[in-house]
């Protein structure tokens, strides 16, 4: 096995107990930590892919930004430990059945095509950052000013949503 | 090398698990975060075929979602807080005006 190899198997298990520990959680705060250890495994996986200027950013805006905006929230509600009724105990057992199968059907079909990605694979020298920038300015350069457009009409939305109606 | 296959199930799995957490999740911020998870599963899967494919349209692809979660996040939380204020309950079964 090589260092690689067993790099990522560490890195898959920390994100999938994560995600387990997500759902498995009583209480909302304890689902933001488990949320925040699945990105920066996630993150881990993305420089050993060799995409260094996603893995900062996953940690800097996901790890940092969205999960203080949740936690953030979490306190300012003082959200307490879940309830459930008899019916979503009930809808428990045939949902996991039903994921099992979902996720399998996922994996099984992208897997058997990703054959012909590694066929069409070119290995090229590619330094990350310095593409990104030049695609994310140059081929994507109105996605990129249409997203600026996006946050300015979120951070109204956010305000108009959250500010106090006025009797 | 980690075969692109491994990062492609595991993506698969995590998005399972989101999709599961969304439906069996009574808290409506945990329903939140179960969204949040779904879509890391798939940037994964993203970063997973740009590198198998030498490209690097993945990895912007990457950063547009991540915008756009960002961007939601701020949108989906404005939204629970309303909720929360409404109906002080953050448990989705007592958000049921539509229901018969």
């Amino acid at each position: 096995m090589t260092p690689q190899l067993l790099i990522f198997f560490v890195l898959a298990a920390l994100a999938v107990l994560g995600a387990v520990s997500l759902i498995v959680q009583k209480h909302p705060i304890h689902s933001a930590l488990s949320l925040i250890v699945v990105m920066v495994a996630l993150a881990g996986l993305y420089l050993l892919m060799g995409a260094e200027f996603v893995a900062a950013v996953q940690i800097i805006v996901y790890g940092g930004a969205i999960m203080v905006l949740f936690v953030f929230v979490i306190m300012l509600l003082n959200a307490g430990i879940e309830e459930h009724t008899s019916l979503s105990k009930f809808a428990g057992p045939p949902g996991l059945l039903l994921v099992v199968a979902l996720a399998g059907f996922l994996a099984a079909t992208i897997a058997r095509s990703t054959g012909t990605v590694q066929a069409a694979a070119q290995t090229g020298t590619m330094s990350s950052t310095k593409g990104i920038s030049n695609m994310l300015f140059r081929d994507f350069v109105y996605p990129f000013e249409l997203t600026s457009f996006l946050i300015l009409v979120a951070i109204m939305g956010a305000t108009v949503l959250a500010q106090r109606e006025k009797s | 090398m980690v075969p692109t296959n491994y990062y492609v199930i595991l993506s698969a799995v995590l998005f399972g698990l989101g999709v599961f957490g969304f439906v069996f999740k009574r808290n409506i911020i945990t329903i939140f975060m179960s969204i949040e998870l779904m879509l890391n599963a798939v940037n994964l899967a993203f970063v997973a075929f740009s590198q198998a494919l030498g490209k690097l349209d993945g990895q912007v692809f990457v950063l547009f979602v991540i915008v756009v979660a960002a961007a939601e996040a701020a949108v989906g939380l404005g939204i629970i807080i309303l909720i929360a204020r409404n109906r002080q309950s953050l448990n989705v079964e007592r958000v049921d005006l539509l229901k018969l």
